[in-house]
This record gives C-alpha cells, structure tokens and sequence, in this order.
C-alpha cells in the first residue's frame, strides 16, 4: 500500500498549518462536528454574505491529519463563494471518496483532489467528510429566504 | 516484579488461537488491541459449535433431555463464575450481556430505589464512559450528584489522598474501575473498599479490565458489586457477569420484566422469581456461559498470577521501547502497570498511527478509548493505545517499535 498516496505532501501541509484556523467572532453560523468514535471534532464558523452567499469561513477544533486537511482546504475553497459553487464541490468531493469506480478527474475541486487517496481506506472517509458535513448544515440552517432560527 | 512461570510454554499457546495465524495487508498480524476485546481460544469457539450442535434448547423450562442438558451447562457456568472471581454463592452471579449491562443494572434498580437529592455518587476520573453515563442517568432520575475522585498527571494514579475528604456521609455509592483501559493504572480496589465500607458507601467495581489479566477475588476485594465482560477474558460477545452481595441483590427491584423473571403472574400483580433468577428475564444467552466457563477452563489452567507477570513484563518491555522514540509521550504508571501501553507520537495524530501500523499488520487501538473526560484532562484530543495478553511476544514489540519509528519518520518528512 503506497501510503505517499493517502498522505500526500499537501494534506501534511494543510493539516501542519491550517488555513483559515480559528475564530469568526460575528460568524452567522458555528456548527460543531464531531466523531464520536474517534475524538474528531470542529467548528466550522461561517459568515453569509448579503445574498446568502458564503462570505468569510474558518473552522477551529483538532483530527486526524485527513480531517485538518481537509477542512482547511475545504475553507480556501469555499471563502467568497455562491452556495451553490460549495454545494457543487460536496458532491464532487463525495463522489470522489465514495463512487465504486474511480471518478475520472475533476478540475472544480483542484487541490482536494488529493484526498482522493481516502479512497481506498474507507474507514477514514469520515474524518475527511466531516467538515463538509459542518458545510451541510451551516448551509441548512441559513436557506435563502428563511428565517434565521439558529 | 513476580517473573513469568518457567514451565509455561507460552509460544505454544499462541497456536491455540487459530485467528492470530494470519496475514493482514500481507504482513503477520500483531493483534495488539487486547484491551478492546481479546481473541478466543479453539477451546471456547468448540464450546459454541458443540452446544449448538449437541445440546440447543431453551432453559429452566423443558423437562425433555436437550433442555436438562442446556440447563445444566447453563447453571453449571455460573456455578464456575462464582468459583472464578471467590463469590460466596452462584446465586449472587447475574449473567448480562457485558460490563455495561451490569452497571446499568445497578444503576437502574439499586441506585433508583436508594438515591435522593443531596446524594452522592462518587466515581473516578479514569472510568470508562460505561461507568459514567449510566450514573448520570441514575443522578438525572434521583436528584443525586456525581463527584470524582482526581487522577494524576499524565501517570494517572488515583490521588488516594483525596479519597478520604471526597467519601463524605453523602456518599452513597463508590463505582471505579479495577484496572483503567487507557492508562494501564492498577487501582487498590481492596483498599478503596474498606475505606467506603467505612462510611457505609456501597461499592462497584468494573472488572472488565482485570478479569482476565489477573486474579479477581470479590471476597478479598470486599466490594459490593463487581461487573465484567467475557469477551475480554478469551470468552464470545455479548455476556458477561454482575456480582452483588446476596443481602443487596434481594432487596433490589427486578431490572426488566418477562420470562424467567417471576415465580407467579397474575393480571394486575406479579411475583417475583428467587435469586439470581430475578435479574434474568427472558431466554438468555445459552451458549454465551457455556462457552465463558470454557474460558475460565483455559484461563486458569495457565494461572492468572502466570497471566498477570506475563503482561506486566511485556508492558515494562514496550514501555522501555516506546520511550526510545524521540518526543513520544507516554501515558500511565511507570511501573506496576497492566498490559496497556497508551502514547502519543509528536506530530502524529493517533488515527494516523493506527491506519499506517493496520497496513503493516499491526492492530493497535486510536482514539478516546470511550475515556473523553480523561482525554480533556490530559489535554490530548486522542492517544493511540497498545495493549497486550498471554499470546504476544517480545518480538512483536520489537516489531511495533520498529513501526512506530517508521511511520515517525514518514509523517516528520520535509519538518
């Protein structure tokens, strides 16, 4: 098993100096996630811009090397962003990490095609979903034209 | 340090595991997560397929051949339980499926019935999520508090000086745990009971970490409960044992109504069934006892005191050779520990460990170990965890040393 593939350069990187880490205080939406089998967790702080679009992100709590990186890419990805655009890239990720045969590339997630090699260990796909499941949520909780109830 | 019996062939046992000759991810398996659950001998497996093969049928109510066999074996294995860990009478031996079961047990019935506000429920800080959560139920129900006794540093003793002050006259119940499944810390469970005996505090100490790693004596011990798993003592899921001193268990309320439970039914009103009968409704696990009393067959041909020096040197061996890594950082007693080794490798985080060591074939343990107010206090999110029983040897802590360095360097690259 070549691990080079799971652990690649840019996910070492990421989950060593995280982007995006850390507090947003006036964030409309911090949702927590966690792992409860494994100890992950993170918050995921999320700022809507006026047309309910994604503003500003960051994400604060501790995991595995897969899950830090790739919250921390998810957020550069994601920053200023159409809800839309960053529901797109769920799916693509998703696919990425979950589809039965290999997914043939896709160029709207660039770097998180790294995670690709999580493939292959299926029992770490949650670490590298779970700040997209933060994602999902924080998303849910402010849709278009409802009322903010968080 | 007592040393391990010479006459003892300790590679031979290994063959009597037929699932530790194989290869994972291509490479030998070390099974290293002993203290999760351990392996099961050819021995107990036999005991499964013969008993369903031979003698399946229901218990206590059959007068026909099969059900008096299945019976017997049945009664026979909690006869050999209360042999196993001294009890006095195999009446005060309630099969449940596991440790947690046990404690629910007690928490449901025992707790409910002698807790009101202003009570306490002290426990300790190293206790598994099973001897925490179902006290917060019980404290949820009654009105009752919890307070914990502290553990300290990253060598997690018990701070025994404090065991006094915090067993004040609002103390009603002690729970603890014999051995910690995380830190390796042997706890002095006998004197922890006569200082709550002392103060009239009921006892209950989980076992589930012990049972099978050393002898277990609840005489000795003194306590008033005691709850174990067979699957950690080379016995199959899903049964265990709860221990309750006679005088305690027949003033108890029933856990849960059916079957087997009562003596006599009648519409609005019911009687219940004697000792320990009272504890068991509906059919239980047949097989689960017949095949735990070959476990405590095999356990005790070798001898538990053989057991316990066995692990104790392979942790003392681990412990010396983990701490070669440079920046490791090792958790529990130095010393006078059981087979449980916990660490956290300096740039590592532990489910990184696990998923490199499981490619290599060797299975060790990451996470919270169900300890996650342990974890906060010793402020690490996670540890991965090794932990040892009869059948692993020094040469395969060598190997996992020799892992561990491995994947060390892998994750320090380009640092």
């Amino acid at each position: 098993m070549d691990f080079d593939e799971l652990y690649r350069d840019v996910v070492l990187d990421h989950s060593r100096r995280p982007r995006n880490y850390g507090e947003l205080p006036d964030a409309d939406a911090h949702v927590h996630g966690d792992n409860p089998s494994c100890g992950d967790e993170i918050t995921l702080h999320v700022k809507f811009g006026d047309d309910d679009d994604i503003g500003d992100v960051a994400f604060t709590g501790n995991g595995c090397s897969l899950c830090m990186a790739s919250a921390s890419m998810m957020t550069q990805k994601i920053k200023h962003k159409p809800r839309a655009e960053a529901e797109a890239l769920w799916t693509s990720l998703h696919e990425l990490l979950t589809a039965g045969t290999e997914p043939a590339p896709d160029d709207r997630l660039g770097e998180l095609q790294v995670l690709q090699g999580v493939r292959k260990f299926p029992m770490r796909v949650k670490c590298a979903t779970l700040p997209w499941q933060a994602l999902r949520q924080a998303l849910e909780e402010k849709k278009p034209g409802r009322e903010r109830d968080i | 340090m007592t040393v391990p019996h010479p006459l003892i062939n300790w590679p031979s046992l290994r063959q009597d595991f037929p699932i530790l000759d194989q290869q994972v991810h291509g490479k030998p398996l070390i099974y290293f997560d002993n203290a999760a659950t351990s392996q099961k001998p050819r021995t107990v497996i036999d005991a499964l397929v013969h008993y369903y093969e031979h003698d399946n049928a229901n218990v206590h109510r059959g007068i026909h051949e099969l059900s008096h066999r299945s019976t017997e074996g049945f009664e026979n294995a909690r006869k050999r339980a209360a042999q196993f860990i001294n009890a006095p009478k195999s009446c005060e031996i309630i099969f449940t499926r596991g440790t947690t079961e046990g404690i629910n047990l007690v928490a449901n019935t025992w707790a409910i019935a002698n807790l009101k506000e202003g009570d306490v429920i002290l426990l300790t800080e190293m206790e598994h999520h099973s001897n925490i959560v179902p006290w917060q139920l019980a404290a949820k129900r009654t009105g009752a508090k919890l307070r914990y006794v502290p553990v300290i540093g990253d060598e997690g003793l018990l701070d025994l000086d404090q065991v006094d002050q915090l067993l004040t006259p609002e103390v009603k119940l002690f729970a603890f745990t014999h051995v910690s499944n995380t830190l390796g810390t042997i706890n002095p469970v006998k004197e922890l009971c006569a200082k709550a005996r002392a103060m009239e505090v009921v006892t209950l100490v989980d076992a589930a970490q012990s049972i099978g790693h050393l002898p277990v004596d609840v005489q000795d011990i003194g306590c008033d409960f005691l709850a174990l798993s067979g699957h950690k003592m080379c016995g199959p899921t899903g049964i265990g044992v709860l221990y309750g001193r006679e005088e305690l268990l027949q003033k108890m309320e029933p856990y849960q109504g059916g079957g087997d439970m009562i003596s006599s039914v009648d519409f609005f009103e019911s009687r219940w069934n004697e000792l320990p009968h009272k504890f068991e409704a509906g059919t239980p696990d047949i097989s689960g006892p017949i095949a735990l009393h070959a476990a405590m067959d095999y356990l005790d041909a070798i001898g538990r005191d053989n057991i316990f020096a066995h692990d104790q040197e392979l942790a003392a061996y681990a412990y010396e050779g983990l701490q070669s890594i440079s920046g490791i950082r090792l958790f529990g007693p130095r010393s006078g520990r059981s087979g449980v080794v916990s660490f956290v490798l300096p740039e590592v985080h532990a489910h990184d460990v696990v998923t490199l060591a499981d490619h290599r074939g060797l299975a060790l343990r990451g996470g919270h170990h169900c300890n996650q107010p342990l974890m906060r206090k010793l402020k690490v999110p996670s540890t991965a965890r090794a932990s040892f029983y009869f059948y692993n040897t020094k040469a395969e802590v060598d190997r996992m040393v020799e892992i561990l360095r491995e994947i060390h360097t892998f994750f320090c690259r380009g640092l």
